[in-house]
């Protein structure tokens, strides 16, 4: 398996507050790996680090290597719009714009000048299962979805990109468990064009989607493996303790 | 505090705050009906679509002309040309303290900017007469500056406070989501000003810019001061005006009681209380037009 996406000691730290020491880890291509860890871990601040979010941030330092194959992610020659073109991310709450549905897709489309035709819209919209459910009410206000429908246009939107990776912040975390399956389903079947990154509380979500998993503690990864190795033969006792919801 | 004492106080403040509630539409009502009674005493002399339409506005010559087309148009041009200095500015300025500006300038530009508004009407008149009309005489060779124009700068400085700080707000409560949504897909900080916070923030901004139109079309000191009162039929933004208000305040001073004049500037001040309710209307209709996007 190929090596998509990597960091070799990283380390972020908001102001005082150091977030993550000493972070090496790798995401292979066309895989699906979760990040799981209790509350405060650095999973989101891990994540966000690839697609570089928190240069938003003023108070964000960050040091150490992130790379996407052999592109260094922070280096200042490359605009922070042509990485976040290639890394796409999906958030925790389903965040579409007050636009209608059809805007939602074209928006990312037309700032990269990228063709937006109905097309390229309808594939989005059916690589993300979403197109049988809005292909009549394409002109609707994107708010007006259900969540679920909102975070699978969310998702729709990432993908119109044609992106590399896909970045996924706690996806489901705000969904019922019908549309959460749903939109594992999705996550599944992306995972052929796409290498994914997904962020999870829902233990029993990484093991049913992710093909690796890692575990962070603190600011640290733990442990990494197979998922079936990591929840079922765990070689860090913490990991044992965590997946058995002695803490969290 | 005992359970009953605590339920009566309950019924109590129900009560206070329906009064308070009351006495404003009240207080808004006594006025609409008081502007309306004069105005019909005047309506008796003079027919309505003579006094809207009439070209001449002249209640003291030997046959009074009560036509108040020239000060409706007095206004509407000094309002308007106010506003198109105060939109783009005041919008962009909300838009720099709200995204751009470093948290130690937005500290220094924000107070600055409420202090604009304490400023007294009359010395913002004071002003363009002794600062701006001189300029604008000097940069447009004529013999005095005081114009529409030197009145719409003046109301674009007096707006721009009141545009700006409701703006600032409005752009400030744009989710946060919104913007990441937009970095996530690549977008610059511009495109996700100009397309996603700019928009999503539209409600907002227009009950800016129509608080700022009604601040304009209402203010008087400084338009009497600064914009020569003659009230002849406007062809430019360097004819000397006549604004409604402006109107109003010199003749409501001098006029005998009860005469068909004094019965006039009620009139007039009838019309201004529509123009003023239309421009809510309108406003008011484009932020529901917005808000469509935003409920779930």
């Amino acid at each position: 398996m190929k090596t998509k996406l990597s960091a070799e000691n990283l380390e972020i730290s908001f102001g005082t507050k150091e977030v993550l020491k000493k972070i090496n880890v790798s995401f292979n291509e066309h895989e699906i790996t979760a990040l799981i860890g209790p509350s405060g871990c650095g999973k989101s601040t891990l994540l966000r680090s690839f697609n570089r979010m928190h240069d938003l941030s003023p108070d964000a330092k960050i040091t150490g290597l992130l790379k996407l194959e052999n592109l260094d992610l922070y280096d200042r020659a490359i605009p922070v719009t042509e990485i976040r073109k290639r890394i796409g991310m999906v958030f925790q709450k389903a965040n579409p714009f007050p636009k209608s549905i059809y805007e939602n897709i074209a928006y990312g489309l037309k700032i990269n000048n990228l063709p937006h035709g109905k097309e390229v819209i309808e594939k989005a919209l059916r690589e993300a299962f979403l197109w049988d459910e809005v292909k009549n009410d394409l002109k609707m206000p994107a708010t007006r979805l259900s969540g679920g429908q909102q975070q699978r246009l969310c998702i729709a939107r990432a993908v119109a990109l044609r992106p590399e990776v896909i970045l996924m912040d706690e996806p489901c975390s705000a969904l019922d468990p019908v549309s959460t399956l749903k939109i594992e389903e999705l996550i599944s079947h992306l995972k052929e064009k796409y290498t994914i990154v997904i962020v999870t509380h829902n233990m029993q979500q990484a093991q049913r989607i992710a093909d690796k998993t890692v575990f962070m503690y603190l600011g640290e990864v733990k442990e990494e493996g197979e998922t079936s190795q990591i929840f079922n033969a765990p070689k860090n006792e913490m990991t044992l303790n965590y997946i058995n919801g002695n803490f969290g | 505090m005992k359970f009953k004492t605590r339920l009566s106080l309950d019924v109590a403040f129900k009560y206070i705050f329906k009064i308070t509630g009351l006495l404003v539409l009240a207080a808004l009502g006594g006025i609409l009906a008081m502007l309306v009674y004069n105005s019909f005493s005047f309506f008796l002399d003079v027919k309505p679509l003579d006094f809207i339409t009439g070209l001449e506005w002249n209640p003291t010559g030997k046959t009074p002309k009560y036509g108040m087309l020239p000060l409706i148009l007095s206004t509407t041009l000094v309002t308007f040309g106010a506003m198109v200095i105060a939109i783009p500015l005041g919008i962009g300025t909300a838009a720099f303290i709200a995204e751009y500006a470093s948290p130690k300038l937005k500290n220094i530009l924000k107070p600055v900017i409420e202090m604009l508004a304490a400023v007294p009407s009359v010395v913002i008149g004071f002003l363009g007469i002794v600062l701006v009309g001189p300029g604008i005489a000097d940069l447009a060779s004529l013999p005095n500056g005081l114009n529409a124009l030197n009145g719409a700068i003046l109301l674009a400085v007096m707006a721009l406070p009141t545009i700006i700080t409701v703006a600032e707000d409005a752009i400030h409560a744009v989710p946060k989501t919104y913007k990441e949504a937009s970095y996530g897909v690549g977008a610059t900080k511009w495109q996700t000003l100009c397309r996603v916070v700019i928009p999503a923030a539209a409600p907002g901004i227009i009950a800016a810019v129509m608080l700022g139109v009604g601040r304009a079309i209402g203010e008087t000191m400084t338009v009497l001061m600064a914009t020569g009162n003659a009230s002849l039929l406007p062809e430019g933004m360097f004819d000397s005006v006549k604004t409604m208000t402006a109107t109003i305040a010199i003749e409501m001073g001098e006029v005998p009681y009860q005469t068909t004049h004094y019965f006039a500037l009620y009139a007039i001040a009838t019309v201004l209380f529509f123009m003023t309710l239309i421009a809510n209307l309108v406003g008011e209709f484009f932020i529901n037009r917005f808000r469509k996007y935003h409920a779930a």
